[in-house]
């Protein structure tokens, strides 16, 4: 039987911890809403969703009362909407219907975020993924929950570098477009390398071709509860640091497929996956940073960060994977700048920089996230830190993503307020030295082999 | 059976016990096993109840349980025991 301490560990994780179930993201199939017409195409995307996720954040709540455990956000995720809305849309214009339709049935549904305003061009770029791409800016500015993404590069395929130009000007339209709140636009686009199409977390979120008709996707989140836990380790060996933050790892995962296996049940909608992350929120002791200090760093950013992230990276999953029947998403430790407090404190202090950055996206999910860098910084520099990231996972057969704000009006020594969980984030500097003549050239970047690896 | 696990913390006064199991009488939720300690000055209260024939929603009376622990000014939680048992148990 639960003895008293058992129940006072998991309560003190809950309240002191800040341990929650990050998002239940209701995966939904828009491919039977296909029409050549756009305004038929509308109604039954928004019928389809209103439908769908109808009881999805009063069940939620529900599983948060009854467990005693925050679920903090309930989200859509849905079929990339050039695919679906390939046949209707003649222009960007008619595909920003579309993101009005799905701002719409977010609210009328009321999930916080609903991500899919995506195109998938790893190897090259329809007509509809065009003209998508090329609606995304005034799609960001009209829309206040819709989350875009585009997928420019595979490990299978090489990188579209056509694509990554564009991406590069796209980022800098949508800051110009919502200058007025700090170009938060950007802080809802994001670019990826080899994108999961079981993904919950925003604002990579959408439900892949090989997926369902419906599924329940669910985060986990608990730097809070790793870091709390391994206090306890202060000076004693990797050893039982690691085994630390695997129990750790499994207790939040159990947690998250528990809640996952409720939502299914209740909602009548098969579960797919637990992603196993580690995700931070702007609330102090929530932050992926303090456990990289913990394990020993004076601040993150500092010689040894890389190694700490992977060991921890590799303990959560180890930890986590046993724990769920079913893992896949992004799974691995975030590191965004603006939504963690202690590494907004590092960027602060002049010990984290975003080569630093760069390198710890190597061993961890999932990439350059939440990056507030100068307005004034050129299209091209920002497709040329795009081809990086991405060249990164291309080779390292992992996710990897931009998610750079270029704030309008603001450079270095700024700060930039997004709000909310996207919290703030100082204004970081960029290379400016150019690379113009590299992104300008045509075509895409070959896949790499698979072989001789070293 | 669904069972559900009901804790109390806080400073210790009179009738808190008698107050949680009051309600919890009316509300036709049995206890299965209470323990309680004192422990300098601080009450801490377990009890494993059965709410498979609560006349009341699980959701509602979590909220009705914290309201009265707001009165008698302790933290009162009431939890479905899956959380606990997925959490400590393989």
């Amino acid at each position: 039987m639960i003895n008293f301490y058992e129940v006072v560990e998991t309560n003190q994780m809950i309240e002191e911890e800040n341990l929650d179930v990050r998002t239940i993201t209701l995966g939904i199939s828009l491919m039977d809403c296909i029409d050549s017409d756009l305004d038929r195409l509308n109604e039954k995307i928004y019928k389809k969703i209103t439908t769908l996720a109808k009881d999805l954040v009063s069940t939620g709540e529900k599983i948060e009362s009854e467990f005693g455990i925050p679920i903090v956000n309930k989200r859509i995720s849905i079929t990339p909407v050039a695919l679906v809305g390939g046949s209707a849309c003649k222009k960007p214009e008619d595909f920003v219907t579309i993101a009005e339709t799905l701002d719409k049935a977010a609210k009328e549904v009321r999930v916080n975020f609903i991500g899919g305003y995506s195109a998938i061009v790893s190897k090259g770029m329809t007509k509809s993924d065009e003209l998508l791409i090329r609606s995304i800016p005034m799609a960001m500015a009209k829309t206040e929950r819709v989350c875009s993404s585009v997928n420019v590069g595979s490990t299978k395929t090489g990188i579209d570098m056509d694509a990554v130009r564009l991406c590069g000007e796209i980022v800098k339209e949508t800051a110009e477009m919502t200058k007025d709140k700090d170009s938060i636009g950007c802080a809802k686009f994001v670019v990826l390398c080899n994108a999961p199409d079981d993904n919950p977390f925003m604002a990579g979120a959408f439900l892949g071709v090989t997926e369902g008709d419906a599924v329940i996707n669910v985060g986990v989140s608990g730097p809070g509860v790793v870091k709390r836990a391994i206090e306890k380790c202060r000076g004693k060996g990797f050893q039982e640091l690691c085994d630390t933050i695997k129990k750790t790892a499994f207790k939040v995962t159990r947690v998250g497929q528990l809640v996952a296996g409720e939502a299914s049940k209740r909602l009548g909608i098969p579960f797919g996956i637990i992603d196993l992350s580690l995700a931070p929120t702007p609330a102090v002791g929530d932050s992926v940073a303090e456990i990289l200090e913990e394990i020993g760093l004076e601040r993150v950013g500092a010689p040894g960060t890389t190694a700490a992230l992977a060991m921890l990276n590799d303990q959560v999953k180890k930890g986590g994977v046993m724990a769920s029947s079913y893992v896949g998403g992004l799974s691995g430790a975030f590191i965004p700048v603006s939504e963690d407090q202690g590494m907004i404190d590092a960027v602060n202090a002049g010990s984290l920089c975003i080569e630093k950055l760069e390198a710890m996206t190597c061993v961890c999910s999932v990439g350059l996230d939440m990056i507030a860098i100068p307005g004034k910084t050129k299209a091209t520099t920002i497709s040329g830190i795009i081809a990086d990231e991405m060249a990164i996972g291309m080779v390292n057969q992992k996710t990897t993503a931009v998610r750079v704000i270029p704030v309008v009006g603001k450079d270095v020594g700024d700060m930039a307020e997004f709000g909310g969980l996207l919290g703030y984030a100082p204004i970081m500097p960029v290379n400016e030295f150019d690379c113009s003549a590299f992104v300008n050239r045509k075509g895409r970047i070959p896949a790499p082999i698979h072989s001789f690896k070293n | 059976m669904k069972k559900c696990i009901i804790t109390v913390v806080g400073k210790d006064s009179v009738g808190i016990i008698a107050k949680v199991c009051t309600y919890l009488a009316e509300t036709n939720i049995n206890i299965l096993n209470i323990s309680q300690t004192i422990v300098d000055g601080y009450f801490n209260m377990m009890a494993i109840a059965d709410v498979e024939n609560s006349k009341k929603e699980l959701d509602i009376v979590a909220v009705e349980l914290r309201d009265i622990g707001l009165q008698l000014g302790v933290n009162i939680h009431c939890q479905r025991e899956e959380i606990f048992e997925k959490m400590h148990r393989l």
